[in-house]
């Protein structure tokens, strides 16, 4: 499958990177959001392997993975004294280095970046803690529009049992403990994931992601999830 | 929260390196101090927190401008929520070594779009006083190299592969950033201090500026 290397598209108004304009791309860049357990990795795995079977060649990205600042953001997080907008930046630094240095190349050779979470995530938690919705969009804007985003729509009360099956604990960040929405970490959990979702409501319209009823059994939305995927990529060849 | 105001000063120097603008905002801090006023001074990139974060790491890794500017933005966000804000809001003079001016000039020459870097500093407070050291770049680079010859990677500017010469590329870059603060310098209302001016001299102009501006700090004041 051959195909003319294309200019992307960025969010910014603008343009993306202005030292990036040139930049062409063969490949895909397809995005899976959705809240904490609510089976993203579980599905991008998946997703990977049978792309992989059929020929393509597969990156996974993912917030926190990137070698600039991984680790340093879980060490961040252990110090709660971190201002919401000291956060919102260094999320922003990791993404940026990850997508100049890891999604961009790739796409530039012609692979399908899968990636567990995008700026969504991050937007959403931004507005949730307070930061303006404006504020957010503009510092994404150097941001290259994925080709699919998915949501992984998952109740918040399913989201608590599977957190429980899995680690027995809730996290404290994933509660929003920090936000300080009740001295219930359960109660606070449900309250922040509630905000969060209705954010992804707000942002399902305005990025057009594609909701997937992630209540559903994993291997339903897994199939839900190919059959969409390969159906998109089937309009690449 | 609003109501309490922010009873605060925020002072600020702008300037490349070399312009003689740490040394004055140190002198400004001294003369404060003795009159018994509450100083703060602030460093650009300097929060310790997020160097602990990024410092191996920058090792690593070569910075994109993009990344680059961001994580000077955590910096200063780190420092304006934990330092500069909350001392506003009691009262505290703050003294900024460089501020979002310097990332308005040195990310746009590194290539990233003005527009996008402006936003990002927006939740900002605007300073009081902007004093921008305006020098020739032969003059800044004349006390740069008798002090400390070696110049770092990110400071010569090489990122931008304008000479393979550190020496040269600190020019050129240096040059592009003094035009980027002279295209900002009647915006942003900069005091504007001619830094090839003795160090005295500079000095009395900034504290007589500071008593017209922010008015009397105490009963009498000598300004030098």
């Amino acid at each position: 499958m051959s195909q003319t290397p294309k200019l992307p598209k960025w969010y910014g108004s603008t343009g993306g990177i202005p030292y990036l304009a040139d930049t062409k791309i063969t490949g895909q860049l397809i995005v899976i959001e959705g809240p904490d357990a609510s089976g993203r990795s579980t599905q991008v795995e998946r997703l990977t392997s049978k792309l992989e079977a059929r020929g393509f060649a597969v990156l996974n990205t993912g917030l926190r993975h990137s070698q600039l600042i991984g680790d340093g953001i879980l060490e961040a997080k252990r110090n709660i004294t971190l201002g919401k907008r000291t956060i919102a930046l260094f999320y922003a630094a990791d993404f940026a280095s990850q997508l100049e240095h890891k999604i961009i190349p790739a796409l530039q050779s012609g692979y399908v970046v899968l990636a567990d979470r995008y700026i969504y995530t991050l937007m959403a938690r931004n507005t949730v803690r307070g930061i303006r919705r404006l504020w957010s969009a503009a510092l994404y804007s150097f941001a290259m529009v994925p080709d699919l985003v998915f949501y992984l729509d998952v109740d918040p009360f399913k989201l608590v049992h599977r957190v429980f099956e899995k680690h027995q604990q809730l996290d404290y960040y994933e509660s929003g403990a920090d936000m300080g929405f009740s001295d219930d970490m359960f109660e606070s959990f449900i309250i922040y994931q509630q905000k969060l979702a209705r954010e992804f409501e707000i942002l399902k319209k305005k990025y057009n992601l594609v909701s997937i009823d992630g209540n559903l059994p994993t291997d339903e939305v897994g199939d839900m999830l190919e059959r969409q995927v390969l159906e998109y990529l089937s309009t690449k060849k | 929260m609003k109501e309490y105001g922010i009873p605060g000063k925020l002072i600020v120097v702008e300037g490349i390196d070399g312009s003689g603008k740490s040394t004055q905002i140190r002198l400004l801090e001294k003369w404060l101090r003795f009159y018994g006023m509450d100083v703060f001074l602030t460093e650009w990139n300097s929060s310790a927190m997020v160097k602990s974060i990024t410092s191996k790491a920058k090792k690593k890794t070569n910075l994109t401008p993009t990344t680059f500017s961001l994580l000077h933005a955590t910096d200063f966000a780190d420092r304006f929520e934990r330092n500069i804000m909350p001392l506003l809001r009691s009262g505290y003079f703050v003294l900024a070594d460089r501020y979002i001016y310097t990332a308005y000039s040195r990310d746009v020459t590194r290539g990233c779009n003005p527009t996008w870097v402006r936003k990002l500093y927006d939740f900002a407070l605007k300073p009081d006083i902007a004093f921008y050291f305006r020098v020739p770049i032969d003059v800044s680079m004349d006390r740069i190299l008798s002090n400390r010859p070696k110049l770092k990677y990110y400071e010569a500017g090489m990122d931008l592969g304008l000479s393979r010469d550190p020496y040269e590329s600190y020019r050129l870059f240096q040059s592009r950033i003094i035009h980027q603060y002279e295209l900002m310098k009647k915006r942003e209302n900069f005091a504007v201090i001619d830094a090839t001016l003795g160090i005295q001299a500079q000095q009395k102009i900034m504290r007589r500026m500071v008593l017209d501006k922010l008015g009397t700090i105490s009963e009498e004041v000598d300004i030098y």
